[in-house]
């Protein structure tokens, strides 16, 4: 019990840290023939601006010492790669993986965009379009509206909606905390209500299909079975949750502690740690490993605008992130081998170190792709190097590879989908951008 | 385009304009709607919440904490109990704030004026990124935001890039010109030089003036950071510690072009003659008319509406109090249809409004809204809070506020009314069948919890 308790203690504090799962799947696909139906894509957005010369050091390039002075890693503090580059001595389960061939850098990637404002950027890196107005719908949500929308399940974990997954299927939501019982009188009499209400009807009816969901991924990651008593929650089912039989009392009188002020008390308590990050990774595996559960999920981490005291900043989130991805690696367990991870940013950061101690917002960065299913191979695009003439606009790395063919590679080859079909609704405008082959 | 009846507009008045009705405010809108609202807008400013510290004490504190930190360490030693203390001090003083800013919203007869306030607020985000920043995001709001918001734009664009929580949150305080004074000493001494941090800089032009597709490059946003270097934030040995300081020595020397402006002046004139540019274009006129109307009437708004303030605000030299005016005046902005999807924040507070109460205490009110993804002084970037509905309404917030409604109504239902309170709540926008279902419920709390949860109370 304790620990079940301590787990969603985590999760909690893995939310209260702006971390936000959002997923998207499908029962149907589970009777789709042959090994299309297993695949599964997780994208990761890390926003902010994450800086890939940290991700991925290059200090096999002769510029790259004199360009990043105090915020470059030093030779023997990376875990080599090749000649060239090395991985930061954070992402220790990335190398793990990419020594088995498990995970692979793609050093000098973009999106189309090159106004280096976050939130431009990170709209175009979403929409997947080719310039940032006009699109107002997510290419994950595209990409299930083109693999049939009839038959998929859709799920984000977080507070909000995250644009890639906004578009016409309806995506439902999962965060840690009380559940509710879908078949209680109220739930049933508001469903009524919103009948009319083109916004909050399909919301609130994916938002209870959910919680089923959410037991049956959280027993997943512990299956010892609880006994239910009649007032418990289906959070509270798998021992999630101790604070479930008084109401709550979020109320404008009365001072009992609450569920959420535990919960809150619980984010407080511990800070960002690898083992919260483990856990939600692993949480998202749970989902992912169900029968007719998710096969495409998106996970979003913030934190990665560094414009001053970045060493220390980037520590912690690449930290962060490399537990993430050890968790749901080994959460997925089997299915690993018919997953495929892209972790992306919006854009890349200065080549040159800032008077800061942090670098200002750049273009080119560095996307990781991991899966078991992988084929073995070196860096994904070409490396343009930092030489002072080889600077995009005498400043950042320069970019040789457009995201949407990333993302247009993985989806042809790993998850099936149609190319017509690529090119014309999830990625249009983008014939620029050839997709990458031979990725798995 | 006509108007809704008197019954409707005043409904209208307070839950769209305002924070929610409190009981007797729809009645006391109905004769002159438009009237009950433009009295709220008022030559000094929003209200101020009861306040603690100055951002200049707040700073105080942190610096004295953060020294005594260093001491500690210095000395070998973990965090002793009096240095968690002040840490603790400095949490518990953020929270207060945000508890007073959220009691005199629960409690204001001047909800549109606070509704106003709220939106400057967050067009120019401080959020809690530190320890410091925290400490003086309440502060920020009441020194910088609240004294201007009906007066010019360029006044609160100032007192905004001048505020140290502004600086600090957005790195400025630590940016210094290439070729400045400082610079160069540092170099001659072999230190390790300071250099330029462009952070601010941008975020002026892309968040709070121009806008991201006014056409301005990189070169704009490096020229415009080199204006700004120098303006910082006094040390504690400082002649003005804790509170704005122009540093001459770190301003970058010469003169400055910014989007095809030549800016000749020396010291702190050439970033105010820049902002003073900014703040008087026509993209920023278009850019504040679009966000205006996103925020009040809709998320995709009328173009209509959004001209119409757009030519007030460059007509009347960017005064905040007469776009407010054409606010009110302008009949698309009282489309019956309520397009608006409450935040937390907004839903949280219209709660406590509508049964004329507030929160008691922080912890009646941080953990709901941190759940509900709008955590108190966090927005998640210098954008602020989102605005659209599409963000706010996801399935697993549905299912969070129905929790919270399920709660507080457990708490307040038995001493209510409710079939009163869904009348006194929503007036004319309350329909038949939020009524009825109000009036059928098995319990008070359940009737309760049915109008919180109502589209009609969900949207404004």
């Amino acid at each position: 019990m304790t620990a079940q308790v301590s787990r969603r203690s985590l999760l909690l504090q893995a939310a209260g840290l702006g971390v936000s799962v959002s997923f998207l799947g499908g029962s149907a696909f589970a009777a789709a023939d042959g090994l299309m139906a297993k695949r599964k894509l997780v994208v990761v957005i890390c926003r902010g601006g994450m800086d890939g010369l940290t991700v991925s050091p290059p200090i096999g390039d002769p510029d790259y010492a004199t360009l990043r002075g105090a915020v470059a890693v030093t030779p023997d503090q990376a875990l080599k790669l090749d000649e060239t580059f090395g991985l930061h001595p954070a992402l220790e389960s990335v190398h793990a993986l990419a020594l088995k061939g498990q995970a692979r850098i793609a050093p000098a990637i973009a999106s189309p965009d090159r106004a280096r404002s976050h939130f431009e950027a990170q709209d175009v890196l979403e929409t997947g379009a080719a310039q940032v107005y006009g699109v107002n719908t997510g290419w994950l949500n595209r990409t299930l509206e083109v693999m049939g929308p009839s038959k998929v399940e859709g799920l984000s974990v977080g507070a909000t909606a995250p644009l890639i997954l906004r578009g016409k299927v309806q995506a439902a939501s999962w965060s840690p905390g009380k559940g509710v019982d879908e078949t209680a009188r109220l739930p049933t009499l508001l469903q009524d209500l919103y009948k009319a209400d083109p916004l909050m009807g399909p919301a609130f009816a994916r938002g209870l299909e959910t919680e089923a969901m959410a037991q049956a991924a959280m027993t997943a990651l512990n299956p010892t079975p609880v006994p239910v008593s009649a007032d418990t929650t289906a959070m509270n089912a798998s021992g999630m949750a101790p604070q479930v039989a008084t109401p709550p009392a979020m109320a404008p009188t009365a001072m009992t502690p609450t569920a959420m002020t535990q919960d809150a008390q619980a984010i407080a308590g511990q800070r960002q740690g690898r083992e919260a990050a483990r856990k939600l990774g692993a949480t998202l595996a749970g989902f992912m490993v169900q029968e007719g559960g998710p096969r495409i999920a998106a996970v979003s981490l913030d934190g990665w605008d560094t414009h001053a005291g970045q060493v220390g900043q980037l520590n912690t989130r690449l930290s962060y992130l490399d537990a993430v991805l050890d968790g749901l690696n080994t959460g997925l367990g089997d299915e690993w081998r018919n997953t495929v991870v892209v972790a992306a940013t919006e854009f890349g950061r200065t080549a040159r170190v800032n008077g800061t101690g942090g670098t200002d917002h750049g273009t080119g960065s560095t996307a990781l792709v991991l899966g078991g299913g992988l084929r073995k191979g070196g860096l994904i695009g070409d490396w343009p190097t930092l030489r002072p003439e080889a600077l995009f606009e005498n400043r950042d790395v320069r970019p040789t590879l457009d995201m949407r063919g990333l993302f247009k590679g993985v989806l042809a080859d790993h998850m099936g989908v149609d190319r017509a079909a690529l090119e014309t609704k999830v990625f249009p405008d983008s014939a620029d951008a050839k997709p990458v082959t031979g990725l798995v | 385009m006509s108007l809704p009846s008197n019954d409707m507009m005043a409904a209208i008045a307070a839950t769209r304009f305002g924070l929610g009705a409190r009981p007797g405010e729809i009645d006391a809108a109905r004769d002159d709607p438009r009237g009950f609202l433009s009295a709220q807008i008022r030559a000094e400013g929003a209200d101020q919440p009861q306040g603690g510290e100055d951002s200049a004490q707040r700073l105080a504190q942190v610096s004295d904490y953060q020294m005594q930190k260093r001491d500690a360490k210095a000395m070998g030693e973990a965090k002793s109990a009096p240095v968690k203390d002040l840490q603790k001090d400095l949490r518990e003083q953020a929270g207060a704030d945000f508890l007073a800013r959220a009691r005199l919203g629960a409690t204001t007869d001047a909800a549109f004026r606070e509704r106003w306030a709220l939106f400057w607020a967050n067009h120019f985000t401080v959020s809690a990124t530190s320890l410091a920043v925290g400490s003086v995001a309440g502060p920020f709001e009441q020194e910088a935001i609240r004294p201007h918001v009906f007066g010019r734009f360029e006044d609160l664009l100032v007192a905004s890039s001048t505020h140290p929580a502004m600086l600090l949150y957005l790195d400025q305080a630590q940016s210094v010109g290439p070729d400045s004074r400082a610079s160069q000493y540092q170099r001659k001494t072999g230190k390790k030089a300071a250099g330029l941090n462009e952070n601010l800089a941008r975020e002026i032009l892309e968040l709070h003036t121009v806008g991201v597709d006014a056409g301005y490059r990189q070169a704009d946003v490096t020229e415009f950071a080199r204006a700004m270097t120098g303006f910082s934030v006094g040390r504690p040995k400082d002649a003005n510690p804790h509170r704005f300081l122009f540093r001459d020595n770190a301003h970058e020397p010469g003169a400055r072009t910014v989007m095809g402006r030549r800016y000749p002046q020396e010291g702190q004139d050439q970033a105010l003659a820049v902002m003073r540019d900014l703040a008087a274009s026509p993209h920023t006129a278009r850019h504040l008319a679009t966000k205006l109307a996103v925020h009040f009437v809709s998320d995709t708004p009328p173009p209509a509406l959004v001209d119409r303030l757009q030519k007030t605000y460059l007509d009347s030299g960017g005064r905040l109090d007469e776009v407010a005016r054409a606010l009110v005046a302008a009949p698309e902005a009282w489309d019956p249809v309520a397009a608006k999807f409450k935040t937390p924040y907004e839903f949280a507070i219209s709660t406590w409004r509508a049964i004329d109460a507030q929160p008691s205490g922080i912890d009646k009110l941080a953990p709901v809204l941190t759940g509900l993804g709008q955590k108190p002084f966090s927005a998640p970037s210098p954008k602020g809070w989102a605005d659209e509905a599409q963000v706010w309404c996801a399935p697993d917030a549905l299912i969070k506020r129905l929790r919270f409604s399920e709660g507080f109504a457990a708490v307040v239902a038995d001493r209510l009314d409710p079939s009163l309170l869904a009348q006194t709540a929503l007036g004319a926008r309350l329909t038949p069948p939020v009524a009825k279902a109000v009036a059928r419920a098995e319990t008070r709390r359940e009737a309760m919890a049915l109008l919180l949860m109502s589209p009609e109370f969900q949207r404004r």
